[in-house]
């Protein structure tokens, strides 16, 4: 705890103490409800709630069962391995077109920067439902609803913006005269953008695709459209499986991505 | 050599070649309505350190800019070695940039900034080691190989800039304001450096800078710059001493300036009345027509306060206002009768007269060291 400086009277003191006891209950109500899945999740019963024994901290009312389970459903691997393939492409292509797009836009020639701004970042603000209602009718007639394929270009669609915002802020910082002056030292603009200006902006795109990556493994709207039974992710088969039968697998399932998130 | 806007006869550079570098009338527009460069051209020869002297949004940036291929034309032509440069892609030019805030690769060592041009060029290894060897010795850098930029002073970062300009030997280095962010004792001593090299390597130099000192003492040929347009081009000392106008009498140097009416022309000289129609000779620069107003300029260092020595052109009574003591010498500020202010500076030597305040003295000077310019 920080000394108080001398001129605090107690009203200074009661005033921080408040302001450190409501951080701290606005984090806790933000976390718990997260928390309290953890120790759901090794229940030996199928149930949501805390039982008795597991209240007394028996050791027979926790189990691994569920963790079992989730390595026994043939569903459950098929949608653990479908979120990392679908994640994994999606982000590669989110980041590439994302960052070509922030670099372009960055440049003092670049005539209706505004408007392709707006549309580059409109997946973001659009209602998911709209896009995906969009998506689908568009799909059909390419044939890619219920294909691997049209999930990820779905899904870089939505990692763009936020590749586009991370690479532009990092560019914002750049100076324009780096990039002439490794055209003048005799790289071609591609070798200089990949010597020069790559390096220094590679912590922008980076956060940029961990935010694309995370965008597409959170993901259900899209999913709900336009994957078929073959396409599930974890979270379509937590949707499903919330409506279908309800036990904890979901519940072991969100412990390893809490897991796996931190 | 072809004569061209703003281009003096007589420069003092003797080039072996001219026409290695050539502006032909080139313009450049940011907007397609505002002319940045208005017809630019200019003859520059191997080996010559030319420098383009203008205010700031003068348009001598934005040459620079067009030469490495940053920009492009909107009008008009540059050729390097007769080849128009709108056909060269800007890293195939060859051409060594030193920009105003070095742009050294920040991700990069010394050494690895060094190598960057080396490269590019695929050079061999060993080739590449012992010339970044050879460069940071000759900017006098030797120990400082594995540095980030970060990590140097500025005046260092200068050097490495120049070292990396220079190691792919190009006929041709561009600098932009190079030691615009140098305190001055830095950048008098850069500026010994840059003529060290030139003279040592024999690049030719495209030089900019707003510093008419800079400018002054660097360069072979001078072209002074004002609203896209060269005012005048030519060697230092005779930019400094026959100024074609009254903008370049005014950038280069100190002036003083008396507003006058021409009375008549006598061949190059001319008749001008200034401060209540007292007659005095001044050579002809841009003025013509009798009883046209104009300006008299005169540097303070060409004007004398009358003692017993004869023998000058102009002679007018003004009123001693102040001196100032400035050690080496002395600046007197005198008053004409038409309350045009006036400044002389004379050595501070036994000669150097002591005047009471009010005094009326008579000034004296020759009248090819004065011109008469239009009013604009």
């Amino acid at each position: 705890m920080a000394e108080f400086p001398a001129y605090y009277n107690w009203k200074h003191k009661a005033g921080i103490y408040m302001l450190r006891f409501w951080a701290a209950a606005a984090l806790l109500f933000l976390i718990m409800p997260i928390l309290v899945m953890v120790p759901l999740s090794f229940n030996s019963q199928p149930y949501f709630t805390f039982t008795e024994g597991m209240l007394a901290l028996d050791a027979k009312a926790y189990s691994l069962r569920w963790y079992q389970k989730i390595l026994d459903s043939p569903n459950w691997i098929l949608a653990i391995k479908n979120s990392f393939i679908i994640g994994f492409f999606a982000t590669i292509v989110a980041t590439v077109l994302g960052t070509v797009a922030a670099v372009g836009l960055a440049s003092a020639h670049m005539p209706f920067k505004r408007i392709i701004t707006a549309l580059l970042l409109s997946p973001m603000i659009v209602p998911l439902i709209i896009i995906a209602a969009g998506m689908f009718f568009f799909y059909t007639r390419f044939g890619l609803v219920g294909t691997l394929p049209g999930l990820v270009i779905a899904h870089a669609a939505l990692g763009i913006p936020f590749v586009v915002v991370t690479v532009t802020a990092t560019l914002v910082g750049f100076d324009r005269a780096l990039y002439n002056a490794g055209l003048s030292l005799g790289t071609n603009p591609v070798r200089t953008f990949f010597e020069v200006v790559f390096p220094l902006i590679r912590p922008g795109v980076i956060s940029g695709a961990l935010f694309a990556f995370v965008t597409s493994f959170d993901e259900v709207v899209l999913v709900l459209f336009l994957a078929g039974p073959d396409q599930r992710t974890i979270p379509r088969q937590m949707f499903s499986g919330l409506r279908e039968q309800i036990n904890p697998t979901i519940l072991a399932v969100a412990t390893l991505l809490i897991l796996l998130s931190v | 050599m072809t004569r061209s806007n703003g281009q003096d006869a007589g420069s003092t550079f003797a080039g072996s070649e001219t026409g290695f570098l050539r502006f032909v009338d080139v313009k450049k527009s940011y907007d397609r309505k505002t002319l940045v460069v208005n017809g630019f051209s200019l003859d520059v020869a191997k080996g010559e350190f030319i420098t383009l002297l203008g205010p700031s949004g003068s348009g001598k940036t934005t040459i620079l800019m067009l030469l490495a291929g940053f920009e492009s034309v909107t009008g008009g032509d540059i050729e390097i070695d007769g080849v128009p440069v709108t056909r060269i892609a800007p890293y195939d030019r060859n051409i060594g940039v030193v920009f105003q805030n070095y742009a050294l690769f920040p991700h990069m060592t010394i050494s690895e900034n060094l190598a960057y041009p080396l490269r590019a060029r695929k050079m061999g290894r060993q080739a590449i080691a012992s010339l970044v060897e050879e460069y940071l010795s000759l900017v006098e850098l030797d120990g400082f190989a594995n540095r980030f930029p970060a990590q140097l002073s500025g005046g260092q970062r200068q050097r490495v800039a120049l070292a990396r300009a220079l190691i792919f030997e190009p006929a041709l280095v561009l600098m932009d304001e190079p030691l615009g962010a140098l305190d001055k004792k830095l950048r008098e001593q850069m500026q010994f450096e840059i003529t060290r090299l030139h003279q040592k390597l024999g690049f030719t130099v495209i030089y900019v800078t707003h510093d008419q000192t800079e400018a002054l003492t660097m360069s072979d040929r001078i072209a002074v710059f004002n609203d896209g347009v060269v005012q005048q081009c030519a060697s230092p000392d005779e930019l400094y001493e026959r100024p074609r106008n009254a903008f370049v009498a005014n950038f280069i140097g100190e002036n003083n300036m008396l507003p006058g009416e021409v009375v008549e022309t006598v061949g190059a000289k001319v008749r001008v009345s200034v401060a209540n129609g007292k007659e005095i000779t001044a050579r002809l620069a841009d003025v013509s027509s009798a009883g046209a107003p104009c300006r008299i300029s005169v540097r303070p260092e060409k004007m004398f306060i009358k003692t017993d020595r004869t023998g000058y052109d102009n002679e007018i009574p003004a009123k001693f206002i102040v001196q100032h003591y400035v050690g080496d010498f002395i600046r007197y500020y005198f008053e004409l009768d038409d309350g045009t202010e006036v400044t002389v500076k004379l050595l501070n030597d036994l000669d150097a007269p002591k005047l009471g305040q009010g005094e009326i003295a008579g000034l004296m000077w020759q009248a090819s060291d004065c011109y008469a310019f239009n009013t604009d």
